[in-house]
């Protein structure tokens, strides 16, 4: 803070001053920079996060089934929403009992009583949240976007299992209940419309009934 | 005593003043802009106040009255409706947040005293300073337009001041919210400036031997703040620009049907949110400090102690943001984690809650009306800050979220602790400010109506938040009836405690008694009471020199 010249410069004390004070400000703005660029970051992250963890509830995707099953079963309720469409969304079942680890199979229908193709695209999550990393789904029609046709009914299956670690986290075992909450939203253009739900092999229900069931 | 002799002998040298239009537009100068900014505040304090007063008038009574559908304000075409609450308790949050306490405690008092408390002749970059003043100011221009365009659901956003999405993106398609963005964008970047300013500053420009551990303690907060401000605004910057492009150009990071997540924007906004909240209260702690123990007559307690409490209410004041949102669906442990961070922060807070107690312990204390309002201070942050650690406990607080009782909390550190710190600096360096002297007992007769006032209004919704009434809310049920009506009262009683604060300023400008340099005697040892008062208009040409063995 003193004025005595250092030996390597001959400014004048102001000209030092102005300087260290261009550095400071420097660095100030850096950590503006920074810290932009975190709060940007924090969206790839945070996504990232939920996904690895399971946190707050998010569902992961599972390739395997587990190989260990329990006896002690477990009550997956089932809810459907639909959020600024005019579909009819609805789980074809409220409930199933299964086993931990044990794979199960729930089918839910989706009809487009409207005149043209929508797609929609379904995100869900579980409660209690503490059983997302828990729920895993092999099969679902939430992977991607679905569209469906004027008049069209589609029912979709979902392969799930519930991890046997869910028996071991003090954090769930007692917890005799999971609800997986579906919601469809109107699909956002990823340039991906007119995919048709074929990955996931949906059942295409006729209004006469008698379709046949494929896949699965 | 520091020596700062010769700033005498210049005075008269350095007091050329430029004309009034270079003066007070395109100032360059520390005071001048500091004055700007406290008349800024003084005038943004009063619209948000009015706003209040018309939040305080329609809750008086069950029932819509004020902002009914065919009523006064609809008539008048501004903040019709049920909407119309919702824009006018946004805007209240907003305006006093970022255009009153802010400016008063950063731009106001930190531009005023933080270059003469250190000994330097200005701000480091007297010229972005003017930037910071002017940049606000356009802010201000943009929210209050917000107002009046549509929102949406009606004129103005009527989101609340967290703008969370839903509500701030697909909730009000109107350009309103866009306003209130850019306002935002605009002051935060009038905060980041000024925040590059101070520690610059502080760093470079302090008087040889004001080492840090000398530095008056609030020089030190604004230091504090500085950071704060430049490690949490850019976050809201981020997350408002994440806002605007969602609303306008198509991005989805808050919009789930695209794989975005909502509750992002919350983590995201209270990163800066809680921060915030030490922003506008911790220029405050740094004068508190000072008046309690001018006013004691005894160096403060502590001050070492005091300068690290302020550091560690920083830095632990960034790692507790979730407090906010215990209710969005967070792990048992991460909730933990929330709780305990949070009440760690009532240990620094307690060291200096006590360090001002022993300060004045012993001392020879003069009840002038800064320390009325000090001690005010140091009574309603300590209330504010007890409700705090109740609501810290995740349990509790899945009951009390959103209620009325958080809306006591936050005005009694706030309103009441962040006000009475500005009311008690204002009388504080009033004769150092204007140059002239206020009427003590007009002061005091402020600081006793408004201390009961504030109390009438803030106290009991501790009681209707305790008994489940919802904040933000037009209506209530006629068993919220009692409480609502005695704190309208209180809010009439504030008014009139603004009446009075209004007649100490033209009692003040009338009389005109000529203002000491010393008013406060041996208890005020910081520099800027070994100037003149007003100072001259540059001041330190020659840099006082500090000895160790000064007081702080």
């Amino acid at each position: 803070m003193s004025h005595t010249p250092t030996s390597k410069d001959d400014l004048t004390p102001q000209q030092q001053v102005a300087r260290r004070n261009k550095k400071v400000a420097m660095i100030c703005v850096a950590t503006f920079v920074g810290m932009i660029g975190a709060a940007y970051a924090a969206v790839p992250l945070y996504k990232l996060f939920c996904q690895v963890t399971g946190f707050d509830g998010t569902v992961r995707k599972a390739e395997v089934a587990p190989s260990r099953v329990l006896d002690r079963k477990i009550t997956v309720r089932f809810d459907a929403n639909i959020r600024e469409l005019p579909w009819k969304f609805q789980a074809l079942q409220p409930k199933q009992d299964i086993r931990i680890g044990d794979t199960g199979l729930a089918f839910f229908k989706v009809t487009n009583p409207s005149d043209k193709p929508i797609t929609g695209r379904a995100l869900y999550n579980v409660v209690p949240e503490q059983a997302g990393p828990y729920f895993q789904k092999l099969e679902c029609f939430c992977f991607t976007s679905q569209t469906i046709q004027p008049g069209q009914t589609v029912e979709f299956p979902v392969v799930y299992f519930v991890d046997p670690q869910y028996a071991d986290d003090p954090e769930t075992k007692g917890k005799p209940e999971i609800t997986l909450s579906y919601t469809f939203f109107p699909a956002v253009d990823e340039g991906k419309k007119g995919q048709v739900a074929a990955v996931t092999t949906p059942r295409i229900v006729e209004p006469l009934g008698g379709a046949p069931s494929r896949g699965l | 005593m520091a020596s700062a002799a010769d700033t005498h002998d210049h005075a008269h040298d350095d007091d050329h003043k430029p004309p009034f239009i270079a003066r007070w537009f395109f100032s360059t100068n520390h005071k001048d802009i500091g004055t700007l900014y406290i008349l800024f505040a003084i005038m943004a304090g009063i619209v948000g106040g009015a706003l209040s007063g018309l939040i305080r008038w329609e809750l008086m009574e069950p029932g819509i009255q004020v902002f009914s559908d065919t009523g006064m304000l609809a008539q008048m075409g501004i903040f019709k409706g049920k909407h119309g609450y919702n824009a006018v308790v946004t805007a209240h949050a907003l305006i006093m947040i970022f255009f009153m306490v802010m400016p008063a405690m950063i731009g106001g008092f930190g531009n005023w005293f933080v270059p003469i408390m250190i000994g330097a002749p200005d701000m480091a970059f007297p010229r972005m300073n003017n930037i910071s003043f002017w940049l606000l100011v356009a802010a201000w221009v943009l929210l209050v337009l917000s107002m009046f365009v549509d929102g949406g659901p009606g004129h103005g956003f009527g989101g609340g001041w967290t703008i969370y999405p839903p509500l701030s993106t697909i909730g009000h398609k109107g350009p309103a919210m866009d306003l209130a963005i850019l306002s935002l964008h605009l002051a935060g970047a009038s905060s980041i400036l000024g925040a590059i300013n101070f520690i610059t500053t502080i760093f470079n420009m302090r008087a040889p031997g004001m080492t840090l551990h000398r530095m008056p303690l609030f020089a030190w907060s604004v230091l504090i703040t500085a950071f704060l401000l430049l490690l949490s605004l850019p976050v809201l910057a981020g997350a408002i620009t994440m806002l605007l492009t969602d609303r306008n150009f198509g991005t989805h990071f808050f919009d789930p049907a695209a794989g975005g997540d909502p509750v992002m924007f919350q983590h995201l906004f209270w990163f800066f949110g809680h921060p915030e909240v030490y922003i506008l209260i911790l220029p405050g702690f740094g004068i508190i400090s000072h008046i309690v123990s001018t006013f004691s007559k005894k160096p403060v307690f502590g001050y070492l102690a005091m300068a690290y409490a302020m550091v560690a209410i920083g830095f632990v004041g960034f790692v507790v943001w979730a407090h906010h949102m215990y209710t969005v669906g967070m792990s048992i442990n991460l909730r933990a984690y929330f709780v305990a961070a949070t009440m760690i922060i009532a240990v620094p807070t307690g060291v200096k809650i006590f360090s001002w107690i022993a300060t004045m312990w012993g001392g020879s204390i003069s009840f002038k009306t800064p320390m009325l309002w000090a001690i005010g201070f140091i009574f309603l942050f300590t209330v504010g800050g007890v409700t705090g650690v109740v609501l810290s406990n995740a349990g509790i607080d899945y009951s009390l979220h959103d209620t009325y009782y958080v809306v006591a909390h936050f005005h009694y550190v706030l309103s009441l602790g962040a006000v009475f710190a500005i009311f008690a600096g204002f009388y504080y360096w009033f004769e150092k400010m204007w140059g002239v002297k206020y009427n003590e007992f007009l002061g005091a007769l402020h600081f006793w109506i408004m201390f009961v006032g504030v109390n009438l209004i803030f106290f009991p919704q501790h009681f209707l938040g305790l008994q489940g009434m919802p904040r933000r809310y037009v209506d209530y049920p006629d068993a919220f009836t009692k409480w609502n009506y005695v704190s309208s009262v209180g809010y009439m009683i504030t008014v009139v405690a603004v009446g009075v604060f209004m007649l100490v300023l033209i009692e003040a400008a009338i009389r005109r008694r000529k203002a000491e340099a010393n008013p406060w005697g041996e208890g005020a040892t910081t520099l800027e009471w070994t100037l003149s008062s007003p100072p001259p208009f540059h001041q330190f040409s020659e840099p006082p020199v500090i000895k160790a063995d000064d007081h702080h």
